[in-house]
């Protein structure tokens, strides 16, 4: 029975997706009712992990294949946060597109069961059991518009998913091979006895597990995706893919990667593999990021870029001690921070795009003249993705390039902070023109009470963890430090 | 001569960079799904051969990953194909060159 109470929170959402289902099949007049029914189980699956914050006393269960600590239940809240406002966000495009309300739901809290199993899991079946339970349901939704963009969008998704799943899962395989097991603390204790001599098989399978993990995360050379899904896909659900399962990949990664192949022969490999991925993925999603007249493929390299500024973090938790932790509650942060900025930015650019009918960057001209709370809201966002003070982005860019010179990485943070720069042209060129341009009509627009919600919601975080980053240091600190043991 | 770990990995391994070599190259989308599932059977066979020889703790663990990966390829082939459907009712074909809708 322990098991169940410890999978509580992912049982409670699965137990709402299905229970969305079936409502609509009972109530099909209540239709305006199904997102809040989501969101209640969503609140359940919130308080459930709070519950266990209160009791701490955290466990293992089900043969040490699932884990809930601190760092799983940061997570758990950071999926559970977001899937709400992408839930809130969805409201008025699932009521317009008016067909398979319930099926949409239902397939956006699966997508969150899997991300907060994600989060607990600690053995390689689990996180790909997780990984999958989340990435098919999104294929599934990235394919879910009516147009021909967007089936294309899900297809390619899925084609190149599968393929990066399968380098995973050789990887996988062949770890289970050198060490003879799948709990990721075994398979450290197997490398720690004996592994050296398999170190060429072993580094195989790192460069296999990167690339399968760095498909999820979206950095070079694994970005080819993201531009055209995220055009392609329904804007809330590219809103879902740019934050969930980027978060979810580099919450499973830090487990992989500083638990199971921690040992020191390897992770300097690592270490080096990631700070190069991450240079390139800065450099090449910001430079392409400049080019786009699309907002939506503008944001997808954005995406691109940011997830190199997490492998930065990435790249500095090699060593154990002051370093790892500083390294990895960087990325923590920087997730968090990410998921309020990102997820602000894609509501507002969901509500303007229904409302003026197109996604480039030149139709958001005077937006502040129509619609002045959309057109702040996202330029606050903007603001924080390009980390200028006050706000949380500038936090999270500054403790993990601080962490990276900790690392003895001070070329990656030139690199980073000389992309902070190029950045900046791109994300306050959109504010530019909202501000500066004129208006091709003068009509003025509200947005609807759930975005309006969403949108308040996501930017005060970003502005009053920009104000007060302390408690969310914190948790980010205390979350890492049950893995650092 | 019976055929050792070492023949049983190298199949693996050669069927996985078939896969692969498939599902890069082919233009048709479900030609690419059938390089895909190559891949998969190749991690199964390494996985079973790891299982069977090497002297491991828990030799279950290597089979229970098999029956996993063969449920969840089952699922992905459905909604493969399914996706794969709905693009050849919006464009009549599904040749990944000519699905080029999405750019800047």
């Amino acid at each position: 029975m322990n098991g169940i109470d410890v999978l509580g929170p992912q049982i409670s959402v699965l137990v709402a997706a299905g229970v969305v289902l079936v409502a609509d099949a009972l109530f099909p007049g209540q239709r305006r009712l199904l997102p809040f029914l989501a969101l209640a189980g969503l609140l359940t699956a919130a308080l459930w992990t709070t519950s266990w914050v209160g009791r701490g006393d955290y466990q293992t269960v089900f043969d040490g294949t699932i884990v809930l600590d601190r760092y799983a239940v940061f997570f758990q809240y950071v999926f559970a946060g977001v899937t709400a406002t992408v839930i809130l966000a969805s409201i008025d495009w699932v009521n317009r597109e008016g067909r398979r309300q319930s099926e949409y739901y239902a397939l956006v809290l699966t997508v969150c069961a899997g991300l907060m199993l994600l989060a607990g899991a600690r053995d390689l079946i689990t996180i790909f059991i997780a990984l999958e339970l989340s990435s098919i349901p999104q294929y599934i939704l990235a394919g879910w518009g009516k147009d021909a963009k967007s089936s294309e969008a899900g297809l390619k998704y899925l084609l190149l998913g599968a393929v990066a799943s399968s380098l995973l899962l050789y990887g996988m395989a062949l770890l289970y091979g050198v060490t003879g097991t799948t709990i990721l603390p075994e398979i450290a204790a197997a490398i720690e006895a004996g592994g050296e001599s398999y170190r060429a098989l072993l580094v195989v399978a790192m460069t296999l597990l990167i690339a399968g993990f760095g498909f999820k995360m979206a950095v070079v050379p694994f970005q080819m995706w993201v531009p055209d899904v995220y055009q392609g896909a329904p804007t809330p659900v590219a809103a879902f893919l740019s934050v969930g399962s980027k978060a979810a990949a580099f919450a499973v990664a830090i487990r992989v990667f500083f638990e199971a192949l921690g040992a020191d022969f390897l992770s300097s490999d690592w270490s080096m593999i990631f700070a190069v991925i991450a240079a390139v993925s800065m450099t090449l999603g910001n430079l392409m990021a400049i080019v786009q007249s699309d907002i939506k493929r503008m944001l997808g390299y954005s995406s691109v870029a940011q997830a190199g500024n997490f492998l930065v973090g990435l790249a500095a938790i090699s060593v154990a001690g002051e370093e790892f932790i500083l390294g990895a509650s960087g990325i923590l942060l920087f997730v968090a921070a990410y998921a309020f900025t990102n997820l602000g930015a894609f509501v507002a650019v969901i509500a303007i795009s229904q409302r003026i009918n197109s996604d480039r960057i030149a139709d958001y001209a005077g937006m502040w003249k129509t619609s002045p709370f959309l057109a702040l809201g996202l330029a606050f966002c903007l603001v924080s993705l390009t980390g200028i003070p006050p706000t949380v982005g500038f936090w999270a860019k500054l403790y993990v390039f601080n962490a990276a010179v900790r690392a003895d990485l001070v070329w990656l943070v030139v690199i980073g902070v000389l992309n902070s720069v190029v950045s900046a042209y791109y994300y306050l060129g959109v504010v530019r023109v909202m501000f500066l341009g004129e208006p091709g009509t003068e009509q003025r627009f509200r947005a609807s009470p759930s975005i309006a919600v969403a949108l308040t919601a996501t930017a005060a975080g970003v502005l009053l963890f920009g104000i007060l980053p302390m408690p969310l240091m914190s948790a980010a600190r205390d979350a890492v430090e049950v893995l650092a043991r | 001569m019976t055929p050792g770990i070492e023949h049983f990995l190298t199949v693996g391994a050669l069927l996985f960079c078939l896969g692969l070599a498939i599902s890069l190259s082919k233009r048709n989308a479900i030609g690419v799904l059938m390089g895909v599932e190559l891949m998969l059977n190749a991690v199964n066979l390494t996985l079973i051969t790891f299982s069977r020889f090497a002297a491991s703790p828990n030799p279950v663990s290597g089979h229970t990953f098999v029956v996993f990966i063969l449920t969840v390829a089952a699922a992905e082939a459905a909604v493969a194909l399914a996706l794969a459907v709905a693009v050849y009712r919006n464009r009549e074909t599904i040749d990944v060159d000519r699905l080029n809708l999405l750019r800047s």
